[in-house]
């Protein structure tokens, strides 16, 4: 994007600290209403649940090498699934990339100075770190062992585990993700740059802006069903246990009613960090911006309409399935479009390989793979067999780790220049890379056969035929364990010993890289004016460019 | 270590199902050749530095958006209609069956036959026959599943659910509850042990009840005072049972519903909720009084009272 610069000279370079200079105490953190504090706020928070989920995951693989349950106990591995399961999805990838990198970027992209209410931003994040605080109390206090689903009616009268405590963990934490869908919604009308019009609005923020509204919509319907789940389990209010007069699947209604369109608050971000990432990697406008932008809304309706898909066997009439699933076939048409645009921006672009782009092009295909196994759930005969074993396992994590994870990552290596004014190595990105790909591949992949060939999800012992596709898995996970120290480790390094980064490293269109890096407190030294379109990029000129270089 | 591939088809749906998933599987192989063919072609060809025509494209991007929305708007709808064939046939349980009731806890599974035969865990069954199991569960949630046959069915508390197979293959195949039911989840497995017809009579016969399904729902009919009601000349006006299971009953308040276990099983757990049109709310709960297994029986008597024509319909 292209900023006319106002009439009078350019203002001297520090007219004011970057973000990181404006304070060191920790009061200066704590009590900070700068978006992109919050933002690392936000970014120390999730890695370090996301490290506590990891460990979990870590010790199922462990038990899962021979088929007898002889690491740890079958109630200590329920508790694993369920904190492994609960700490992920709510405590990393929901908040992930729209509360870290969303938060550091929108108001930025949009040319605006913060966002629209500061302080409100700051309360989500307390309203995350108090849920996130019952929710470990609930973990060491002794656990929980209901799932991340809290089926009733074993949730609320056979589970003798802490499950108040957790679901008050979720409930408040989901408080912080309304009004952070909230804040984000009102950014984006209110806040736009002069000449930001909607259709020059950068891609990522129309995923995020279909983001918050399911946030907005969809988390008080948890709210309402974790709120009537405790109150039958504290005061045995029949609501859900059929033997005072509740009906077990209402809760599978109104749990998945939130939790399926949940899955696109955490692919919807993802997908407006490729859209970022692909063109300024090919170096050309990207292809079909429109039908990406509202293939994000598409996705965003029709996710509420397909929560029936979870319940295929749980006795809904026939015909109630059959609406369910011809709506689950749906979604994946505006998914394709998404895909299918990103392949053809790549068409006669100047295609380099950073670790970002790495990460993109890994997106891509893990992405491709989980959405087109999500057709063999759709489709009501094969679900019957398929549901609830491994391949539904297999299925959601190439969504969740191959989806999000990864578009959260070349995220993070994308704008690491920009919040830490530092390079990352660049070859060590890029091995990390690829470390990520192949330890993932290998450890779901062998769980889609293990799921055909029946293995049920939450057995801490298996039946022996079905060992070596765990061991290949459990082999995977380590290598993918790889994947993920390394960056944490060469991040750090960066902040103190990687280069100085430009204000555009990348030389890229978006109005976040017309500012120093790291940004100024308030982001812009002047308002910029938008006169363009996002992705201004020319694969021609990057050639001449290159050979000019060359001579 | 055994390095398996493919599952055992063990009964009439397995190929019908197998065939939809490997139908699947090569839908996804040539999806993801649509995307990543060209898209290396793209990688390999217009990576910077290589010589190649970069100049834009001159053709109308909205013909090329349509093509590849409607194209698999076509293919999803397709596999939407062969899902759903399948599944009408997983879900449509033939009329003429052998009948075993099925009562989920934690954490095992208590099966009875027609015959009156018990089993714990395991399921004996001849092959070639249609079976129909009934299934319920004492406390929480629970799921029957046998991979070799394909079938899979969530086990609600308070409700009864149906799940059929005709199994066309002898052998040994495991039965696991898919639905997370407590700590010890993992453990609530078992077989399904198919036999030949002759092997299975002689399997019936070693292991002879004292009475029959039908037998016990009518001892209990009795002991439990139904009959004082609902037969005979009683002093009490009840609704007579002979034949009504599976027929539409008239409520008060205009209503109909039909017979079914479902039916019966709140009539008598909960009296008060379905009154028969022109009946007096007289009959106290019985629940706490009758187990899951008992009710079964009762169910298993009320159905095989004839087919009279019940006496309202007269």
């Amino acid at each position: 994007m292209n900023i006319i610069e106002e009439t009078h000279p350019p203002p001297p370079a520090k007219l004011e600290p970057d973000y990181l200079e404006a304070g060191h105490t920790v009061r200066s953190w704590l009590l900070t209403t700068d978006h992109k504090r919050i933002g690392l706020l936000y970014l120390f928070s999730i890695i370090f649940f996301f490290f506590i989920a990891a460990v979990a995951a870590g010790i199922m693989r462990l038990e899962l090498l021979t088929p007898k349950g002889d690491l740890v106990l079958s109630e200590t591995y329920s508790k694993l699934f369920t904190l492994h399961g609960v700490i992920m999805v709510w405590f990393f990838l929901i908040p992930s990339i729209p509360t870290v990198l969303g938060n550091f970027l929108i108001p930025m992209m949009i040319g605006a100075r913060d966002v629209a209410f500061p302080k409100l931003n700051l309360l989500s994040w307390y309203l995350f770190m108090a849920g996130g605080m019952f929710a470990l109390y609930a973990i060491i206090a002794g656990g929980v062992d209901t799932g991340w689903t809290f089926y009733t009616p074993y949730s609320s009268r056979y589970s003798n585990s802490h499950v108040i405590e957790m679901a008050t963990g979720i409930f408040l934490s989901g408080f912080g993700s309304i009004l952070t869908g909230l804040n984000f919604i009102i950014t984006v009308h209110k806040m736009r740059a002069p000449g930001m019009t909607w259709f020059r609005l950068p891609l990522f923020i129309w995923s995020h802006y279909a983001t918050s509204l399911i946030l907005v919509l969809a988390t008080p319907v948890l709210a309402i069903t974790l709120l009537l789940m405790a109150l039958e389990r504290i005061w045995g209010i029949g609501i859900f246990d059929p033997r005072i007069g509740g009906d077990p699947v209402l809760f599978q209604h109104l749990f998945w009613f939130y939790s399926h369109p949940a899955v696109y608050i955490m692919v919807l971000p993802s997908m407006a960090v490729i859209s970022e990432l692909i063109p300024c990697f090919s170096r050309k406008q990207i292809f079909g911006y429109k039908f990406i932008a509202f293939a994000s809304l598409a996705i965003a309706f029709l996710g509420f309409l397909v929560w029936g898909h979870h319940m295929f066997v749980a006795g809904p009439s026939v015909y109630a399935g059959l609406v369910f699933s011809l709506l689950s076939f749906l979604v994946a048409i505006p998914s394709a479009i998404k895909v299918f645009n990103w392949t053809a921006t790549l068409h006669r672009g100047s295609i380099s390989f950073e670790t970002p782009m790495l990460y993109a092009l890994g997106f891509i295909g893990l992405f491709s793979l989980g959405g087109l196994t999500g057709l063999f759930l759709a489709a009501l005969g094969a679900d019957v067999h398929l549901t609830d074993t491994y391949f539904i396992i297999a299925h959601f994590h190439y969504i969740m780790v191959g989806g999000t994870v990864l578009g959260f990552m070349g995220g993070m290596h994308f704008w690491w220049p920009k919040i830490t004014g530092r390079m990352y190595p660049e070859k060590m990105g890029q091995l990390a890379a690829l470390v990520t790909f192949i330890g993932f591949n290998l450890t779901f992949f062998p769980q889609f056969i293990l799921g055909y060939l029946g293995m049920p999800r939450r057995y801490h012992a298996y039946a022996p035929e079905y060992q070596v596709y765990n061991v290949l898995s459990t082999a995977g996970a380590s290598i993918l364990a790889v994947g993920y120290i390394l960056p944490v480790i060469y991040f750090i390094w960066s902040l103190h010993k990687g280069k100085k980064a430009p204000a555009n490293p990348w030389n890229a269109t978006g109005l976040e890289w017309q500012t120093p890096s790291p940004p100024p407190v308030h982001n812009f030294y002047e308002t910029p004016l938008v006169v363009k379109g996002p992705y201004d990029y020319s694969p021609e000129e990057e050639e001449r460019k290159l050979e000019e270089r060359h001579g | 270590m055994r390095v398996p591939f493919f599952l055992d088809q063990a009964s009439t749906l397995a190929p019908r199902v197998d065939a939809l998933y490997y139908g699947l599987v090569a839908l996804t192989a040539i999806m993801m050749g649509i995307i990543f063919l060209p898209m290396f072609y793209f990688l390999y060809k217009y990576r910077r530095g290589n010589k190649a025509d970069r100049r834009p494209i001159r053709i109308p991007t909205w013909k090329i958006e349509m093509t590849w929305t409607v194209i698999p708007l076509f293919i999803v709808i397709g596999f939407y209609c062969w899902g759903s064939s399948v599944y009408f046939e997983i879900e449509r349980p033939p009329a003429k069956a052998m009948e075993i009731n099925i009562i989920g806890k934690q954490w095992m599974w208590k099966l009875q036959h027609a015959e009156g035969n018990r089993e714990i865990n395991q399921l004996h069954v001849p092959v070639g026959e249609t079976v129909r199991l009934t299934l319920t569960s004492q406390d929480v949630i629970h799921d029957f599943a046998v991979p070799a046959f394909r079938i899979k069915q969530d086990v609600l508390p308070g409700r009864y659910v149906v799940e059929w197979f005709k199994a066309t293959k002898e052998g040994t195949y495991h039965i696991f509850c898919n639905e997370y039911c407590g700590v010890s989840h993992a453990s609530m497995i078992g077989e399904v042990i198919v036999m030949s017809p002759a092997a299975y009579q002689d399997w019936l016969a070693r292991g002879q009840p004292e009475e029959t399904l039908v037998q016990s729902g009518e001892r209990l009919f009795r002991e439990l005072g139904c009959s004082g009601c609902h037969m005979g000349n009683s002093q009490i006006r009840a609704p007579r049972l002979e034949g009504v299971f599976g027929k539409p009953v008239p409520l008060q308040g205009g209503q109909f519903v039909v017979a079914d276990e479902k039916y019966i099983r709140d009539s008598i757990l909960l009296p008060q909720s379905q009154i028969v049109y022109g009946y007096a709310p007289l009959m106290p709960t019985y629940a706490g009084h009758v187990t899951e297994e008992e009710l079964f029986q009762l169910i298993a008597y009320i159905k095989g009272l004839g087919n009279k024509q019940p006496e309202y319909m007269k």
